[in-house]
């Protein structure tokens, strides 16, 4: 690990005013995937910015049909949460298969987010359920936030301060995971909404978490398994490793959301 | 240098550290509690797990400046007056360990789990609560045997699970 300089800010606006000031920074929230990155030298900030000691950036509130979650709220924090068993369950089932126990103990839900790792779990929550990334500076639609492998709308030292997730009638999230890391080698996200049902896909597209809008029509007009009969995604757009390959991963894709929908309709 | 103050097995400790130091290093190099192991050194095998504030974390993935006024127990803070923790003592008895690298990350790890889900464990919740800790040598049965075990004895000890 290269050498840093360490801050500990205790507001948001003094994170940010940290940030503005130094050139070449990173904020720290878990470390659960900058400290690795650091580690390999694939990261190596002049300046790391705690995020741990903000108060004002935990916790988690419902008001009428909303959820929000402060950013720095740990994987933990949500499993504990009465609030959110109640509002989205599936967030709680979700948050059950992220990596292993001591990992839930310290990522945190604005970590994930801003990763936007192609195989992470909560950008496809985000996705699925509409959610609204709240920085400091804005609001961001999570159709918008996610663009890419590894790739946000955050600008330089903008900091995620909550997410907002509209509550769905009903949701449910499928995961394969790989066996050994634990992460999504596909996960598909489905969450019905007064307005239509929303599907999202992490760990399989090769330019990240991605919505099947043929799926979301089909599942609108009817929620159930059987709707996704015939439909498929294109193979070309999937990821393929030596963990599984494109057409593989685009058959994952179809079975998982058939669990998915199962799942939501049982619960 | 950035000073850290944190309390380690019931014991104060300031220093200053680089800050790059990773807790796990801060724990063996500078207070050479070495009963905390280094497997892998990426996230991955547990071999580091030590509780921070009463939950178990792979200390090798936080920065001791991150654990600055924070409470940790290692492996070497469980035991009370010479006597093995109820885990420790289950482990040896079920034979739980053969080369022993990854026994401190599965006893702090297997202890979080009780005070997590309670002291009766069935088989499929140790197996699944214990997916962050690797083991190289025992194939798991009797670690599994061990944490179901020590799991009932810290039951007959309440005042051990509650001191952690
Ligand atoms: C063994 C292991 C298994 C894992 N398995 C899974 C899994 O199954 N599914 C899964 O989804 N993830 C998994 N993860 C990743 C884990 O969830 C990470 O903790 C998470 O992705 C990042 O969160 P963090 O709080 O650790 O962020 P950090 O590592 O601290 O930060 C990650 C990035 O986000 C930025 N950042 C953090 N917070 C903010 C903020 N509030 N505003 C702006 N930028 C911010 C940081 O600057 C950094 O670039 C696993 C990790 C490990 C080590
Ligand atoms: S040494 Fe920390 S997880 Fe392996
Ligand atoms: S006893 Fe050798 S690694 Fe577990």
């Amino acid at each position: 690990m290269y050498a840093f300089e360490y801050h500990r800010p205790t507001s948001v606006s003094e994170a940010a005013k940290l940030a503005g000031q130094a050139d070449d920074m990173k904020f720290i929230a878990g470390g659960h995937t900058l400290l690795p990155t650091m580690k390999m030298r694939l990261a190596g900030p002049a300046n790391l910015i705690d995020l741990g000691q903000i108060a004002e950036l935990r916790g988690i509130t419902r008001s009428g049909d909303t959820l929000t979650i402060g950013a720095m709220t740990r994987y933990v924090e949500v499993l504990n949460s009465a609030e959110v068993r109640d509002a989205i369950p599936a967030l709680v089932e979700m948050t059950e298969l992220v990596g292993d126990p001591h990992v839930r103990h310290r990522g945190t839900i604005g970590g994930s987010i801003a990763n936007n790792d192609p195989s992470a779990d909560y950008p496809a929550a985000c996705l699925a359920l509409n959610a609204t990334i709240v920085t400091d500076r804005r609001k961001i639609a999570a159709d918008d936030f996610f663009q890419g492998i590894f790739t946000t709308a955050l600008d330089e030292g903008e900091i995620i301060t909550q997410v907002s997730f509209p509550i769905p009638s009903q949701a449910a999230y499928a995961k394969f995971r790989h066996p050994a890391s634990r992460y999504a080698l596909v996960g598909v996200f489905v969450a019905k909404h007064t307005d239509g049902v929303r599907v999202a896909v992490t760990g399989a597209g090769s330019n990240g978490v991605f919505r099947v809008a043929e799926m979301e029509d089909a599942l609108s007009r009817n929620f159930a398994a059987d709707a996704l009969n015939g439909i498929s995604v294109a193979e070309d757009e999937m990821n393929g490793d030596i963990h599984a390959d494109a057409a593989y991963r685009a058959h994952l894709v179809g079975v998982m959301a058939r669990r998915a929908v199962q799942a939501a309709t049982l619960g | 240098m950035t000073t850290v103050s944190l309390t380690v097995n019931g014991q104060s400790v300031t220093a200053d550290v680089d800050p790059r130091t990773l807790l796990v290093q801060f724990l063996r190099d500078n207070l050479r509690l070495t009963g905390t192991h280094v497997g892998c050194d990426t996230s991955q095998c547990g071999a580091c797990v030590v509780h921070l504030n009463g939950q178990a974390v792979k200390s090798c993935t936080v920065l001791a400046v991150q654990a600055n006024a924070n409470i940790v127990t290692t492996i070497e803070g469980i035991s009370q007056g010479g006597e093995l923790h109820p885990m420790q003592a289950a482990f040896r008895e079920h034979h739980g360990l053969q080369c022993g690298y990854c026994t401190p990350g599965m006893i702090m790890a297997a202890i979080d789990i009780v005070n997590r889900k309670g002291n009766a464990l069935d088989e499929q919740t140790i197996r699944t609560e214990l997916e962050g800790n690797l083991c190289r040598c025992t194939g798991y049965h009797n670690i599994v045997k061990a944490v179901a075990a020590g799991a009932q004895a810290m039951a007959q000890t309440p005042l051990r699970q509650a001191a952690e």
